[in-house]
């Protein structure tokens, strides 16, 4: 089986090198996600773009270093110029690179600008970053509760087989509505953290003490997977995060739910009448 | 400065006898205060640490070849990156320059020795101390070092018995290369020969003076936030927790603050060593010598300025993003120059491609490849997704190891004969170039992808998607691990005897260390040579 995986792996990178990585799988595995935000795909357009110009870079670049080594070789009787020093060619390949920064920094600024307009959310949820696992606060609504690991130890022992998820789910995920803007506020209780699921285009630390604030609007219902992306100690590989975004009424009956077996962290938004909490406290 | 040494006397021949020799047995090594030995010292001890380093990197690589937890516990394997992070900087790459330093400067600019001979000797000694401190932590309670190499609280506060003894050992290191870079730039600055302006020097001192007034600039930086972890620790400070009114993102600031221009203490001293290889094996001058030194310069200040870049995602104004992202972007022209000027140094030239010219083109081409993806990087609505991924992982080796680890083999190879007085063995360089090279491209090319497709860094354990190219690299890390093999066995028999090199060992090379002989006399010009 590993060596079947290796030579699975060889031809995925011959593949990514030669550019005919055909499947999807491979295209996944391959490249950043296009994602599922107007934001995340803002980003994998710029990544493309900075990719693209890199390439075309090396390739003139790589090119004339390749051609020289060829050419100019002692064993095929190249003898030596003395040439040196060219105040026009120097000032060439600083004003060319300087432009070709400049376009790159355009669209750059743009996305950077988007993403840091959070204002006009219609929902806010609160992220804290525990050693080692996630807790979800939907701050006006009052429900909130914690997401940890749900891969079972056997299969990360290797005691069992390894299920199509691993690492990669949780038991309770974070549901939110597709299509309205949610602004997400990160911190930390313990050590810092940071909270990324690569289809929402970008990742955000956790630190205790600060609150950090972002937003995403995801376009399509679906269930999207991430990590946690800063080293937080023994289990750091071991947090991930697990995104549900469901239509909009999918999303208030599940609110609906959520309060009716609400959690005690959250009761000060639920008043309870006198009489329950003394009957309460009498059958303890 | 004066000399007794006869008008006369010739500096190329062979005169030990008119001078005091090494001392015998060991006591030449303790005692040393002769750059030549200094510089051995530093090579060989970073050569250890290479393998020491290496030697983690492939638990590190082992365990990550296959999903699941196989080989080490996952609190292990955080120590395997914190420490392989630690000696590979501090103990592999800074002292094998600081060691060509040693070796390389007196003789290039015709001094006598380093300008503080005694201070050199303790700059040196302190580093075996330092590092047996930290490699036994180890063996303490609760292990080693596991919080990563950046040290960022309140994580690194949750270190066990190791942590005290970790921060005197970065203190040592610290020390070490203070005092390593203070001697550096008084020998530079006091010791060259009358006739050698500064703009007649070699690049590669030229690129040493850069690097050690970055080094003399932010070490004590690092050890100012080390020693304020230690107080938060122990003595009830509270500079970095929110919980008593500090703020644990000052600490990244002023980490970085050093940690950038560090990124540059290791690649510049490479810039120096690459730009003195090529027109050797060209046959042809460096196209732009000044450039080349206002392009050092220039990177050297922007790295000042550029810190914030590694902590794009901790929630900075967007005004500070914007800075940072240009400031960084700005490192491409300076960077783009030398590149431009090496392959026009080729250009037209006559080239032969013994093993040091074979790691200097892997050099320019890979350590371009790692520009590219640095590049990238800088974009922060893009580093957004690859920060703290495996494809900072992939750059980040991609200017290291094929950037300065290479550079230091050149530099190896290209004056080995100078030093021991023999060749080296060309057939067992170019295997060891060749196994070096398609190691490292098969060990590092895949984690480009692992990052782009939401591997995190620094995880033991990875879901089922990754697994391919985890292979792929874990494979590439043995191929590359075991082929320094090779080089060790090259340096080892090259030292013990060989061909009897030339003085002027290559055809093309140029400077004044190609005046003496092979190998050198104990002591060198001692009255001055003329430079035209």
């Amino acid at each position: 089986m590993a060596i079947s995986r290796v030579v699975q792996g060889i031809v995925a990178l011959g593949g990514a090198l030669l550019g005919w990585s055909t499947s999807a799988y491979a295209e996944f595995a391959l490249n950043m996600p296009r994602g599922v935000t107007p934001v995340s795909h803002d980003v994998y357009n710029l990544h493309m773009q900075i990719f693209w110009i890199c390439v075309v870079i090396g390739i003139g670049v790589f090119g004339v270093m390749f051609w020289s080594i060829y050419h100019h070789r002692k064993s095929r009787g190249a003898v030596p110029a003395q040439f040196h020093e060219s105040t026009l060619i120097e000032i060439l390949w600083t004003i060319v690179p300087m432009a070709i920064l400049i376009v790159m920094a355009v669209p750059a600024t743009a996305t950077l600008v988007r993403m840091y307009d959070t204002r006009d959310a219609e929902l806010t949820v609160k992220v804290t970053g525990y050693q080692w696992r996630w807790q979800y606060d939907y701050l006006d609504e009052g429900v909130g509760f914690f997401s940890t690991l749900s891969t079972p130890q056997a299969q990360i022992r290797n005691v069992v087989a390894k299920g199509e998820h691993y690492l990669l789910e949780v038991d309770n995920p974070l549901v939110v509505p597709v299509g309205k803007k949610v602004r997400i506020l990160t911190t930390a209780a313990d050590v810092i953290h940071s909270w990324w699921v690569p289809e929402l285009g970008w990742k955000k630390d956790a630190i205790p003490g600060f609150v950090n604030e972002t937003w995403t609007q995801i376009e399509k219902p679906g269930i999207y997977r991430g990590q946690c992306a800063e080293l937080c100690g023994r289990d750091h590989g071991f947090m991930p995060i697990v995104v549900k975004a469901v239509p909009e009424a999918e999303f208030k009956q599940w609110l609906t739910e959520m309060k009716a077996k609400v959690n005690p962290q959250t009761a000060e938004n639920n008043p309870i009448s006198k009489p329950a909490i003394v009957s309460g406290g009498q059958s303890l | 400065m004066s000399s007794t040494a006869a008008p006369t006397h010739d500096q190329g021949h062979d005169h030990d006898h008119e001078h005091h020799g090494p001392a015998p047995g060991l006591s030449r090594w303790i005692f040393t205060t002769n750059h030549k030995d200094i510089g051995t010292l530093y090579l060989l001890f970073s050569l250890l640490m290479f393998f020491i380093g290496g030697a983690m990197a492939l638990v590190i690589r082992a365990e990550l070849f296959q999903p699941g937890l196989q080989i080490v516990d996952p609190h292990f394997f955080n120590q395997m990156t914190t420490m392989h992070a630690l000696v590979m900087i501090f103990g592999a790459v800074m002292p094998a320059f600081v060691g060509l330093a040693n070796w390389l400067i007196p003789i290039m600019i015709g001094a006598p020795d380093m300008a503080l001979p005694r201070m050199n000797n303790w700059s040196f000694w302190i580093m075996p101390f330092a590092f047996t401190l930290l490699l036994s932590t180890l063996f303490t309670a609760g292990g080693g070092p596991a919080g990563g190499w950046t040290l960022y609280p309140p994580l690194v506060l949750q270190t066990g018995e190791a942590f005290p003894f970790v921060i005197l050992a970065v203190h040592m290191m610290g020390a070490s290369s203070i005092m390593g870079a203070i001697n550096i730039v008084a020998t530079i600055l006091n010791l060259r020969a009358p006739t050698m302006t500064l703009m007649k020097m070699p690049l590669f001192v030229w690129t040493w003076l850069i690097t050690a007034f970055l080094l003399i600039a932010v070490m004590p930086v690092l050890a100012g936030a080390v020693t304020m972890l230690l107080t938060d620790k122990y003595f009830g400070t509270s500079f970095f927790n929110a919980a008593g009114g500090g703020d644990p993102v000052m600490f990244q600031h002023i980490f970085w603050f050093f940690g950038h221009p560090e990124v540059y203490i290791m690649i510049l001293p490479a810039f120096g060593v690459i730009s003195m290889i090529i027109p050797t094996f060209a046959r042809k001058p460096l196209f732009g010598y000044a450039s080349m030194v206002y392009a050092t310069a220039s990177i050297a200040f922007l790295s000042f300025i550029v810190w914030a870049h590694h902590m794009f995602t901790v929630g900075m104004p967007l005004a500070g993003e914007l800075f940072f992202m240009y400031a960084t972007m700005l490192i491409a022209v300076p960077t783009g120059v030398k590149v431009f000027n090496w392959i026009s140094t080729m250009w037209r030239g006559s080239m032969t491609f013994e093993t040091p010219m074979l790691f200097a083109l892997a050099f320019v081409i890979l350590f371009t490849i790692g520009g590219f993806s640095g590049l990238m990087l800088a974009i922060a609505p893009a580093d957004f997704q690859y920060q703290d991924t495996y494809f900072v992982v992939a750059h980040f080796h991609y200017v290291l190891v094929p950037g300065a680890v290479f550079s230091i083999m050149a530099a190896a190879y290209y004056w080995l004969p100078k030093w021991t007085g023999h060749m080296y063995n060309e057939k067992l360089g170019q295997w060891h170039f060749w196994l070096s090279v398609v190691g490292i491209n098969v060990l590092f090319f895949p984690q480009h992808f692992l990052g782009l497709a939401g591997m995190p860094r620094r995880i033991p354990d990875y879901a089922l998607q990754f697994t391919e190219f985890n292979m792929i690299s874990t494979v590439g890390a043995f191929i590359f691990g075991i082929s320094q093999l090779l080089f060790a066995y090259n340096v080892i028999q090259t030292i013990r005897g060989g061909a009897k090199a030339t003085d002027q060992v290559w055809e093309g090379a140029k400077g004044l260390e190609w005046t003496l002989s092979s190998p050198p006399p104990y002591h060198t010009f001692q009255t001055a040579p003329r430079v035209d």
